[in-house]
């Protein structure tokens, strides 16, 4: 057991491992408060792939724990089966190229955006 | 403020033998970043070579530096 238990880093650690998909933003999907959050999350939402939501603004110690595991500085950042795939650059130069639908063994749509489905928001901040 | 001139600067730099692009409004930055050390690198691995060199003065002094990393 490491010596200095760490409740949040474990609680963040656990979401990212027990969440095939999983997208730490600032704000939620239905209300994302930073443009390269809406845009990352709207990508997942038009390849209709259901995704964990968390929402690092309620405690700016979730960003610094995220950070210091991830070795990833941005906010958002998205994880596929507990890899990180990286912030809103990758993750859109992925959307486009096709290679995100590839890697959530998803159809990449031609036009039509399907409906959105609500992603279950994670709150971690109650896991304290 | 951060200046695209004073970005450009740091990348090039912090990665010897980088080439940098930088264009923002003083808060949002973006740079086309070229160099010889990101072949063979991941896309992950390239962005944080160039993140790294801004520290924890990203999302703070910098709020943010979108980028796009080539093989020079």
């Amino acid at each position: 057991m490491s010596d200095e238990t760490n409740p949040l880093r474990d609680a963040i650690r656990q979401a990212i491992d027990e969440n095939a998909v999983i997208l730490f933003m600032k704000g939620t999907p239905e209300q994302p408060m930073c443009g390269f959050s809406a845009r990352t999350a709207g990508a997942l939402q038009t390849l209709d792939t259901p995704f964990a939501a968390v929402d690092i603004l309620p405690d700016p110690r979730i960003r610094q724990e995220l950070s210091a595991l991830s070795n990833w500085p941005t906010i958002p950042q998205l994880f596929v089966r507990g890899e990180l795939v990286g912030g809103a650059d990758i993750v859109a130069e992925m959307y486009e190229s096709g290679e995100l639908a590839e890697l959530l063994g998803v159809e990449q749509p031609d036009e039509v955006a399907p409906e959105t489905r609500e992603p279950a928001p994670l709150a971690i901040e109650n896991r304290l | 403020m951060a200046t695209n001139e004073e970005l450009k600067e740091r990348i090039e730099a912090g990665i010897p033998g980088a080439r940098a692009e930088v264009s923002g409004d003083g808060h949002h930055f973006e740079a086309v970043v070229a160099a010889p050390q990101f072949s063979g690198l991941s896309r992950i691995a390239q962005h944080r070579l160039v993140y790294d060199v801004f520290g924890n003065e990203l999302g703070d002094r910098i709020h943010a530096l979108s980028l796009q990393t080539k093989v020079q």
